[in-house]
């Protein structure tokens, strides 16, 4: 790593350069949080129109319950799937150049769940009574009924939330110290406050990296059961297509592939906006490239083996759906195809193109077109065919104002929190800038790694 | 929730009733509904489709009867008509020669229902007299029962109904009128069910054979739907519930349906 950065930075320039975000405020920082504000405020808007008509305004019918919220609500769990995933298992294995993508990423985790836990409250018919699905004890003397993967679901995504959250607020702390030192007014009140009187002594470093320590092994079960129990939403299910002891993995797959989709977009973006190349190398979209690789070939053995299994079954409702998907939906098996399989596959291959910052953008966005198409495929075309009843689905307005409302809410939550947290972690960069680097021993200078301390 | 054992003892314990039968049922918690902890009702339906003449009068008594919404016919064409039961109809053959084949489905109120396990809030459960009982109140509308069941006999109040004027005075007062958001499907006319025990309790007797039927049955005119107890040999529905010609819908699935179907005797 050492022979990649240009010019070796000072600590106050990487404070400084880090700092920048929250200390400088431009004109375009307040026309895109507008931009995503306003998107967010249109589908917000449409929202209290479902309320007020009903259900149906999206256009579902019988058989098919379930469409874009639902579509919505796979697709943002899934993007922040990676997130906090990638920081976590970085950590794990001592990987140095995890340093300047641990904060966006889990930043990305929590905007995104955010964003994915709003659905499932969008989508039931009697919005107004959702807490009737949480476990407490209540006036209609009902626990919820656990049987149900609805539950197992929420139970999921609140826990994945929370872990995550503290994941990130743990990791926020010694930024927010620096902040402290380095904002005045309200923002220093705000920091001071955020910090928990952190000091940087010994004691708090040494307690800070046990609770990482714990924190980062205790995540990897979360997030892996997380889209297990998506996906257990449909392969619990009796419905043909749906019905299928292979959506537990196939989703956790999914779910990488388009979260490491979202990590290089939101890499791309930071590292754009906030002045970063000298944080965010080239190196980092090459590795994010390398893993993205991987999983886009496993994905394409699960995708295929769920449409295969489907067809060796030769049960005729099994076949009606496949039948309905590879005709009814070929639009959007060939958007999977092409976006989900052609782009990632000729252009990860190539070292030049993992390493060109604005290629892997439009991976990334090419990634994420395939995994919301590929959502659409699982959730739509299998119910359409159902046993006994058929019918057909077309997204209207309303649907599609909830899709960019969704887009919205996620970059309005991003775009504020820049403004808020250091979008690279300093204290762990610094830490890094120390661990590898050139060290004067005697009379010339060597490079030199220190190994993490083991957790324990 | 309260379960059974409560719901069973609370109402024999009710109100309603009189005189020595009263007081024997009041001693015993279960001797109305239950033989040692069992239940000893059964509610079932026959369908013989060889008498069905697709007439659809099934689904017409179902609406009066269940204060089912009209929703006119752009809704209907989107895939939101509420029917309770439907008279499917599959043609066989090519033309000239082709034959129309009517099959009523109401719900088949499984014993081992796939829309039970999966709601969240209880909305749906099973209660021990074999009905798969539905509160309204309960539903949040997640949908999740819609898509599990094979029969795709739910239906969702996509929207708020209306009745208009005069047929907003024709509304059943025995029936919920559900509002948007909640699911809703055939309860084997459970007002029908329970005003008939009502009756009894007050008389002091039991239930007779056939005393009462459902209202698709009731409007059936060649007699192709039999409702009833099929644990009591009286009720003409347990005369046909083990006949010969009979099967149940998508019964490969597991789901043990109380609806039996008799097959249609060929020419």
């Amino acid at each position: 790593m050492y022979d990649e950065l240009p010019v070796p930075l000072t600590a106050a320039q990487v404070n400084t350069d880090l700092t920048r975000n929250i200390t400088q405020t431009g004109w375009l920082w307040w026309a895109i949080l507008g931009l995503f504000g306003s998107v967010f405020g249109w589908g917000a808007l449409v929202f209290a129109y479902q309320i007020y008509n009903g259900m149906g305004a999206y256009g579902n019918n019988r058989p098919i319950y379930w469409a874009l919220p639902i579509i919505n609500f796979v697709f943002w769990a899934g993007v922040a799937l990676s997130g906090t995933m990638i920081s976590a298992i970085l950590r794990l294995l001592h990987a140095g150049w995890r340093r300047s993508l641990t904060r966006m990423t889990e930043t990305l985790t929590v905007c995104a769940l955010a964003v994915a836990g709003v659905f499932p409250l969008l989508h039931i018919g009697r919005n107004w009574t959702f807490f009737w699905m949480l476990a407490y004890p209540n006036e209609r003397q009902l626990w919820p009924n656990y049987k149900s993967p609805l539950l197992w679901d929420a139970t999921a995504i609140s826990v994945y939330l929370t872990t995550s959250v503290i994941f990130w607020y743990s990791g926020l702390i010694p930024d927010f110290a620096i902040l402290r030192e380095r904002t005045q007014g309200w923002r220093r009140t705000l920091y001071t406050v955020l910090c928990l009187g952190w000091r940087g002594t010994d004691r708090e470093w040494r307690r800070l990296k046990v609770l990482f320590g714990i924190l980062t092994v205790m995540i990897i079960p979360v997030f892996v059961s997380l889209h297990t129990i998506v996906g257990w939403d449909f392969g619990m299910s009796i419905v043909p297509g749906w019905h299928s002891n292979i959506f537990a993995p196939y989703f956790v797959c999914g779910a990488l592939y388009s979260g490491c989709g979202a990590v290089l977009i939101i890499m791309y973006c930071v590292r754009r906006s906030f002045h970063l190349e000298q944080y965010i190398l080239p190196k980092h979209f090459d590795n994010i490239g390398k893993v993205l690789f991987s999983i886009s070939l496993l994905w394409f053995y699960f995708f295929a083996g769920d449409a295969w299994s489907d067809w060796f079954s030769r049960d005729p409702s099994h076949i009606n759906w496949l039948y309905f998907m590879f005709h009814g939906y070929k639009w959007v098996l060939a958007l999977i195809l092409v976006f989900g399989i052609l782009v990632p596959f000729s252009m990860l291959a190539f070292g030049k193109v993992r390493r060109t910052p604005w290629l892997m953008l439009l991976v990334g966005i090419s990634v994420n077109i395939a995994m919301f198409s590929e959502r659409v495929t699982v959730v739509i075309p299998a119910p359409s065919r159902n046993i006994l009843t058929w019918g057909n689905y077309t997204p209207n307005w309303v649907g599609i104002s909830v899709t960019a409302g969704a887009i919205g809410l996620f970059g309005f939550l991003y775009t504020l929190l820049s403004k808020f947290i250091p979008i690279v972690s300093i204290w762990e960069f610094r830490e890094g800038d120390h661990a590898e680097g050139l060290e004067r021993v005697g009379g010339g200078e060597m490079p030199v790694v220190i190994r993490e301390e083991a957790i324990g | 929730m309260p379960d059974a054992k409560e719901l069973a003892a609370e109402r024999s314990s009710g109100p309603s009733g009189s005189g020595e039968g009263q007081l024997e049922r009041d001693s015993l918690p279960y001797s109305k509904d239950t033989e040692g902890g069992r239940p000893t009702r059964k509610w079932a339906m026959t369908i013989d489709l060889d008498r069905c003449t697709g007439c659809h009068a099934c689904e017409t008594a179902c609406a009066a009867e269940n204060n089912i919404p009209v929703v006119g016919e752009q809704q209907a064409h989107q895939g939101r008509l509420h029917q309770w039961i439907r008279v499917e109809r599959y043609w066989e053959g090519s033309y000239p020669n082709v034959k129309a084949r009517f099959m009523p489905i109401p719900c088949q109120h499984c014993d081992n229902a796939p829309c039970e396990p999966v709601c969240p809030v209880y909305a749906t459960y099973h209660n021990p007299e074999g009905l798969n009982a539905m509160a309204y109140n309960r539903c949040v509308g997640t949908r999740y029962c819609g898509n599990n069941c094979p029969y795709d006999v739910r239906m969702f109040n996509w929207f708020e109904h209306s009745w208009d004027e005069p047929l907003n005075q024709h509304l059943n007062p025995d029936v919920t009128v559900r509002e948007k958001g909640v699911m809703e499907k055939c309860t084997f006319c459970v007002q029908r069910i329970r005003r008939a025990e009502e009756k009894s309790d007050a008389e002091g007797r039991e239930l007779e054979p056939d005393e009462f039927t459902t209202a698709c049955a009731q409007a059936c005119p060649p007699k192709a739907i039999t409702f009833g107890n099929v644990k009591d040999d009286r009720w003409s529905v347990s005369k046909l519930w083990n006949d010969p010609r009979r099967f149940r819908l998508l019964e490969e699935l597991g789901t043990s349906p109380a609806v039996v179907y008799l097959k249609t005797v060929e020419d």
